[in-house]
């Protein structure tokens, strides 16, 4: 096949990458948080650094979006290309990588739903295998909802028919919506579950016990959430 | 750190600004005028750029480029249904759109880079130093495509541009900067070409993005198309002539409706007059600002949608917005206040030049990034969703509309087959979920070694920096060897073709200084030519027949140097000419003053 279009050669920033205990300039040890203390360089965000690490904030769901914001922004000052332009290529280079994970960090974070599904992914593997699913008790529900949705497809929506089965969908949306509701409640109930065990950080086989149920309560919850959530965003794009 | 400028590179018109003591300024020229038109004519002498081209505009239509910003990233069949109102010839090659002008095709970039050129030597003239970094701004709804096409620009034209900056986000540095402007902001830019809308919240110096959407194809340009639709209707029913088929006329009907639109702004009323072609006499009519609005209200009311998608992205409702700020010279349009003050609830403001506001932001982003502002810190977002294609024709989307920038994805590819050695990637851009509804961006072949299929593990990073411009990198997992992609971009000029014109470029730049100083030289010798004679004919009779003859050669001697190739022929004629009626002027000054002062001459006065 053709080789032309592409080309190896051996790649700086995996060193830099690597490099996280020791200044990728020169090579001393790196105490401080981003950068060198001996030649003030800029160091790499580890790729091993979860968001909550990257934005000093311990493992919790309950975060005051306002201090986030504050990091966020003072972190902004610290890496953002727009203060790199006089520095070396390297330190270019480094501060537009950190940048997007600091970008990507503060997006995850400061969404309550992302954050849990991040933190989830964190505490129990990938975040891709929270498949969305329905709640078993409104299996059937949604199913003749479907149907319902289907029909007013198809139909002429300024008939009798059509704004009978409009009339359906707008009760069946705002039913929707308030299980929604219900859901995050729940949420919110089990976030703040999961910080005090964490406050508590006890190593017993009880509180191991409760992490799982959290966490797997969790999982169950954001999977439905997310399940509704895409179906009242279809409701309300269709019956708009 | 070398001075940069900022530069606002408009559809109608562009602006160059710099920093003086904190402060953002635009750079004027000699006669004090800040704008620049963006058009580029092709003279018997060269090209030239700016007012004096504007006047080709009627002249010589076929071979004057205005708005070719329209152009830029784009291929011929984005802008196919708007190719009749473009008297000039457009053309595409290897997916670019190509401008004919005489001998030669420009692609817009290169166009672009005229008009560039131009302001860089404004600034040049003005500050007095070598410019060759600069930030230029964009419509905040540019792609990628739009936009490596201005960096292009940039590069053709000498510049490292070191930022690309959108607009209403420049705007928004002006206003924080000047006005000291606080809280959650809507910045409406309605400008020539474009429409963009954006939401940002200032805080302590920080500029954040929250949500951005619009237009990139909207603006007063389509306004003036439907007056001149509508007077080429009226032509025709009155006067028995089709204007369409005569490309000067058509410019003259276009600048009037253009002129009519913006004094609509400011009077209830105007006249239009149009001379007619075929000894067709005139067409005359009055237009009402009620009619202009009747005629324009459903191309202004588009710009609405994209300002409530903006909102619901940004998680915001129209009460939510402390101030609404206008930029851009289609927001003097009463009727566009309205709407917007309509749309906001809140009564929308311009203390800034509307015209102006894009290049002082610009060039506050300068002096951010060369170290002068240290307070300030802009936080932007990426406009569009970016994708590759999956199985069935489907965009997968990596980084969503409205992520601040910069901004990166990983995404993991494998092999379907033994031994294969290649993954082909395309990279779209936009919102829709099929590919044929997205912009493609480019394609590339990811190189994999050959092993069983599944076994490789190619890890792919898009990261789109700053500029909002993509950039992709790949890594072999089991190795951790990297490799650099060249991605073929789908529409736009490939990196040896940039190259390539950037050496014209230089070439053909000794060339263009030459034509520039033609062209100043003999304006100067007509100027000169015209007040010689004017002396002559008052004066002649105060100096002696020999001295008028040497005038007179002198004269016909500057006149035959003007209509020749060399500016310091030119020159050198016009100095002989100053040394011979050096004793008319004299005269001539001593003979006023003798009526002034009553009989004493300059030596007695002085």
């Amino acid at each position: 096949m053709d080789n032309n279009q592409t080309s190896t050669h051996p790649d700086t920033r995996r060193q830099l990458q690597m490099a996280r205990s020791m200044c990728w300039h020169c090579q001393s040890e790196v105490t401080g948080e981003y950068f060198c203390e001996r030649c003030v360089k800029v160091q790499p965000v580890s790729k091993e650094t979860d968001y909550f690490t990257c934005l000093g904030f311990p493992r919790r769901l309950t975060l005051d979006p306002q201090k986030l914001e504050a990091k966020f922004y003072e972190l902004s000052r610290t890496f953002h290309p727009d203060f790199y332009q006089a520095k070396s290529k390297a330190e270019q280079t480094i501060s537009l990588s950190n940048a997007a994970v600091l970008n990507t960090a503060y997006r995850t974070l400061r969404d309550p739903i992302r954050r849990a599904e991040y933190l989830l992914a964190l505490e129990t593997g990938s975040v891709k295998d929270i498949r969305t699913s329905p709640p078993a008790d409104l299996f059937e529900e949604i199913l003749a909802l479907q149907d319902t949705l289907e029909e007013y497809r198809t139909s002429d929506r300024d008939s009798d028919q059509g704004h009978r089965l409009r009339a359906t969908l707008q009760t069946e949306q705002e039913a929707l919506e308030r299980r929604k509701e219900e859901m995050e409640s729940q949420l919110r109930q089990l976030f703040a579950d999961w910080d005090k065990l964490q406050d508590a950080g006890e190593a017993t086989s009880l509180a191991r016990v409760e992490r799982d149920r959290i966490l797997k309560q969790m999982r169950d919850l954001l999977s439905h959430r997310t399940y509704i959530n895409n179906i009242v965003n279809d409701l309300a794009a269709t019956i708009a | 750190m070398a001075r940069i400028v900022g530069i606002d590179l408009g559809t109608t018109n562009s602006l160059v600004a710099y920093m003086k003591d904190g402060q953002p300024c635009v750079v004027p020229d000699r006669k004090g005028r800040t704008m620049v038109p963006s058009v580029v004519a092709l003279t018997d002498n060269g090209l030239i750029v700016g007012d004096s081209a504007k006047e080709h505009l009627t002249r010589n239509p076929e071979r004057t480029v205005y708005s070719v910003k329209r152009f830029m990233g784009k291929g011929l069949a984005d802008v196919q249904n708007e190719l009749a109102y473009f008297p000039y010839n457009v053309a595409e090659t290897g997916g670019v759109i190509r401008i004919r002008l005489g001998q030669k095709s420009y692609s817009p970039p290169q166009i672009s880079a005229m008009i560039l050129k131009e302001l860089k030597l404004r600034a040049e003239a003005y500050l007095g130093e070598s410019i060759t970094k600069a930030v230029i701004t964009v419509p905040a709804y540019f792609n990628d495509s739009q936009r490596q096409a201005t960096k292009d620009a940039g590069l053709i034209a000498g510049l490292e541009v070191l930022r690309i900056i959108n607009e209403p986000t420049a705007a928004s540095l002006a206003y924080g900067l000047q006005e000291k402007t606080q809280g959650t902001i809507a910045v409406y830019d309605f400008g020539g070409g474009t429409f963009d809308i954006s939401i940002l919240k200032l805080k302590e110096g920080i500029f954040e993005v929250l949500a951005t959407n619009g237009d990139t194809h909207l603006g007063g340009d389509d306004l003036d198309r439907l007056l001149v639709d509508l007077f080429i209707a009226e032509i025709r029913d009155r006067h028995g002539i089709d204007v369409g088929s005569y490309p000067d006329y058509m410019q003259t009907v276009r600048l009037e409706a253009e002129g009519a639109k913006i004094r609509l702004s400011d009077d209830l009323k105007t006249e239009i007059t149009i001379e007619l072609p075929e000894d067709k006499g005139r067409f005359t009519r009055e237009l009402t600002r009620d009619q202009l609005e009747s005629l324009v209200v459903g191309v202004i009311e588009r710009t609405l949608a994209p300002c409530r998608i903006a909102l619901k992205d940004a998680g915001l409702t129209p009460k939510d917005i402390d101030e609404v700020v206008l930029v851009g010279g289609s927001t003097r349009i009463p009727l566009v206040r309205q709407r917007v003050e309509t749309l906001f609830g809140k009564q929308p403001h311009c203390h800034l030049n509307p015209d102006e506001v894009v290049a002082l932001g610009a060039a506050v982003q300068a002096d951010i990034l060369s170290g002068g502002t240290t307070d300030m810190l802009l936080l932007d977002v990426t406009p569009l969703s970016l994708g590759i294609e999956t199985m069935g024709g489907v965009m997968s989307s990596l980084i969503r509309r409205n992520t601040t920038i910069p901004a990166s994805a990983k995404e993991m590819f494998t092999t379907y087959v033994d031994g294969q050695t290649g993954v082909d990637i395309h990279i779209l851009q936009g919102e829709r979920e099929l590919v044929k509804d997205n912009r493609s961006l480019a394609r590339f072949r990811l190189k994999v070694p050959p092993l069983p299929a599944g076994v490789p593990r190619i890890e792919v990073t898009f990261l789109i920096d700053a500029n909002g411009i993509l950039s992709v990198t790949a890594t072999d997992m089991r190795t951790g060897q990297s490799q650099s992609i060249e991605v073929k971009p789908s529409y736009g000029l490939s990196d040896t073709e940039v190259e390539r014109m950037i050496e014209d470029s230089f070439k053909f730049a000794a060339e263009d200084v030459n034509a520039r100083k033609l062209i100043e030289a003999r304006l100067d010798a007509e100027a000169l030519i015209k007040t010689t004679e004017k002396s002559l004919a008052e004066a002649g009779r105060l100096v002696t027949h020999e001295e008028a003859d040497g005038i007179r050669t002198a004269l016909s001697q500057v006149a035959a140097a003007k209509d020749g190739m060399d500016p310091r022929v030119i020159r050198a004629r016009m100095a002989d000419l100053e040394q011979a009626a050096k004793n008319l002027n004299v005269v001539m000054l001593n003979d006023s003053l003798k009526k002034s002062l009553h009989g004493k001459t300059v030596s007695e006065v002085t």
